[in-house]
């Protein structure tokens, strides 16, 4: 029998709710700084309204649901399912405000891409978005990478029982310490430390490219948060290709790959344990799933000969490549490039590559190398029980962070979720032939949406139906939060409408 | 009167030889247009035009110009002194300037790491740009003061509620 939710499970959800947007409006304070800092009046405006509605709008469910209970499984995951689109509303209204989003189902479009690190646009005349605006673009991808929850968690919450299960909700299932809210601090700490590191390299090579110092600072410190929390957004129109600089694409793949690595494994190197990188199974996959994909890449790009050389073709696929597996969506070629100069060979490395992913608890979308590495092993194992006499013993073990024994419902869970991501994917390659786009282009959209990459072929445009803007909105919320929560809620739902 | 053929036919050719090289595309083509023809144009000489946007970027002896036709930025590399005759590059507070870019159309540049990319010959000016005159909406500032005066009655009836 299915149990129609209680009044207090609103008022708990209600509650939790309130005090994860509280935390979400404190970080508008980011934004209003900047705009007053260069003199930008009507942009700072833009988030003091924002603020404010956030501030009203978290102080009314606080005060309405006031509680003293804790969360339970249920509630912990609408919560964090809840807290992304609430996030995403009210993340919209100052892009919307802005003028430069033609509605505002655009500003949200661009919202939850930017929380889910998917890095899609609908935005107009970014050339001429303001600094306030732009900070606010990139700010919400450094947020969303980390989690809106750890968030909450790091700096707002004061240890509750709860906290785990909001953090699991999160599509974070592994715990760096012991303790949630310190393994939430030390994910802060990792990115702030890097934040600093990545915009002084990037600030320098800029002024080298020469852009003029605070400008360039302002892009390099944008451009971090777009890379390590791959993201990318950018503050100009042409990507990376707006600062033609070989030094600038080096160093943002490397931005790009340590964003994609889980974050309990930079704790490992930070404490010394440098071997961890080359044993664990996250990363042997990922170099061997990169070798695979841009292999396929290259020879797609050598067949039609779309670039004049060897070097020219590797610069332009590795990158490209690195931006999709990644799930940054930093592009160093115009979205109708591919098109017009890969052929389907190359795009399906791309699409394969997106679809991978990085490592699981880093700021990554999409299937995630460990659950490729975890299938893989089945598949061992299963056929040295074919090779193997019948009474052999076959235990099949994999490395990470320590020695783990593979078990039956680690790969049920691995192909569970990897079968959810491949249905998601074909849900908006359907949706997007149904708005008449071929299928390998359709598919490249959906899987860069679900997959939360953000390259894109050109699908994504303002002129794009609001019905596959809506589609990609959902995809991009689940393939973010890795469905477990967004089944919790529909489950809830349906609770609600058939429960007793 | 008698007719110098020969020294009309040097004048004409050195006239000829002076003056530019003429487009082989001498009307305006747009970014989409070569982005989705590019095979068509490159290596052609082509012409181009819209705002600065960015910064120009000096490298050396020459810069990168980023124009942006309303479709698409283009990646413009130009030799400094031509760099130079740009006053605004256009962002949020400024209007770039508008210009019409004569020059060679590279669907993968070999010079420039594949960037598809114009290198221009010559440049000419077809708007100056400004600086945009900003002024607080007045629509945005009764309704932040509106949701201010909600703000601090919910903080209001919150302290009745506390005692």
């Amino acid at each position: 029998m299915i149990l129609k939710p209680r009044l207090e499970d609103l008022k708990i959800i209600g509650f939790y709710l309130g005090k994860i947007i509280l935390g979400l409006a404190f970080t508008m304070v980011i934004p209003i700084l900047t705009g007053l800092f260069s003199k930008e009046l009507n942009p700072t405006l833009d988030f003091i309204i924002g603020i404010e509605i956030s501030v009203f709008l978290g102080l009314l469910l606080l005060k309405v649901c006031h509680t003293e209970k804790d969360l339970n499984w249920m509630q912990g995951m609408i919560v964090v399912s809840l807290s992304w689109v609430v996030a995403m509303f009210l993340g919209a209204v100052p892009l919307y405000l802005s003028g430069h989003w033609k509605s505002f189902l655009d500003a949200c479009f661009d919202a939850m891409s930017g929380f889910a690190t998917t890095g899609l646009i609908l935005v107009q005349d970014l050339d001429h978005l303001s600094y306030t605006h732009n900070l606010w673009r990139h700010l919400i991808m450094f947020l969303g990478g980390q989690g809106i929850v750890v968030i909450a968690l790091s700096f707002f919450v004061r240890g509750f029982s709860g906290a785990f299960k909001m953090y699991v909700g999160e599509a974070r299932d592994e715990k760096i310490l012991p303790n949630v809210v310190h393994t939430s601090r030390f994910i802060w700490m990792v990115s702030f430390v890097y934040l600093v590191l990545g915009t002084l390299a990037l600030g320098i090579t800029g002024i080298f490219n020469g852009m003029k110092p605070v400008n360039s600072f302002f892009h390099g410190a944008c451009i971090f948060m777009a890379a390590f929390d791959t993201g990318g957004f950018s503050p100009q129109s042409q990507s990376i290709l707006y600062y033609h600089s070989f030094v600038y694409e080096v160093i943002t793949i490397i931005i790009m790959v340590l964003g994609a690595l889980n974050f309990k494994l930079h704790y490992h190197l930070w404490m010394g344990n440098r071997k961890e990188i080359f044993r664990n199974i996250e990363t042997s996959t990922l170099f061997v799933t990169i070798i695979v994909t841009f292999s396929i890449i290259a020879v797609g790009l050598a067949q039609i000969g779309s670039y004049p050389s060897v070097a020219t073709l590797f610069r332009k696929g590795f990158y490209q490549l690195i931006s999709g597996h990644t799930g940054t969506g930093f592009q160093t070629i115009y979205a109708q490039q591919f098109l017009v100069d890969w052929n389907h060979l190359a795009l399906a490395g791309v699409i394969l590559a997106m679809a991978l992913g990085g490592a699981v608890c880093s700021t990554t979308g999409a299937i995630k190398m460990l659950r490729i590495g975890i299938i893989f092993k089945a598949f061992k194992e299963d056929l040295k029980r074919i090779i193997m006499p019948e009474r052999a013993l076959i235990i099949e073990k994999f490395h990470h962070i320590k020695e783990v024994f593979l078990e039956d419902k680690m790969i049920r869970s691995a192909l569970i979720i990897t079968l959810a991501y491949i249905i998601l994917y074909g849900i908006g390659a359907l949706v997007g032939m149904f708005y008449g786009h071929p299928f390998s282009n359709a598919l490249f959209e959906s899987t860069s949406a679900a997959a939360n990459v953000g390259l894109s072929c050109g699908i994504t445009n303002i002129a794009m139906p609001a019905g596959l803007k809506i589609t990609y909105i959902i995809q991009m919320w689940a393939g973010r939060l890795e469905f477990m929560s967004v089944f919790t809620i529909l489950g809830f739902l349906i609770a609600a409408i058939k429960g007793k | 009167m008698k007719i110098n053929y020969k020294l009309t036919l040097i004048i004409l050719f050195l006239t000829l030889a002076a003056y530019p090289k003429a487009p082989v595309f001498p009307q305006v083509i747009s970014s989409s247009e070569l982005i989705k023809n590019a095979k068509e144009y490159d290596g052609k000489l082509i012409t181009y035009s819209g705002e600065v946007i960015g910064e120009v970027m000096l490298r050396g002896d020459f810069a990168w110009v980023n124009i942006n036709d309303g479709d698409n930025a283009l990646g413009i590399w130009m030799s400094a002194p031509l760099a130079k005759e740009i006053k605004f590059t256009g962002n949020y507070k400024t209007r770039g300037d508008k210009l019409e870019i004569v020059g060679i159309f590279n669907r993968a540049c070999l010079e420039h790491g594949g960037d598809l990319d114009i290198h221009a010959q010559r440049l000419r000016k077809l708007g100056e740009g400004r600086e945009i005159n900003q002024r607080l909406n007045p629509d945005k500032k009764n309704l932040s003061l509106i949701l201010f005066g909600a703000l601090f009655l919910i903080w209001i009836l919150t302290l009745f509620k506390r005692r």
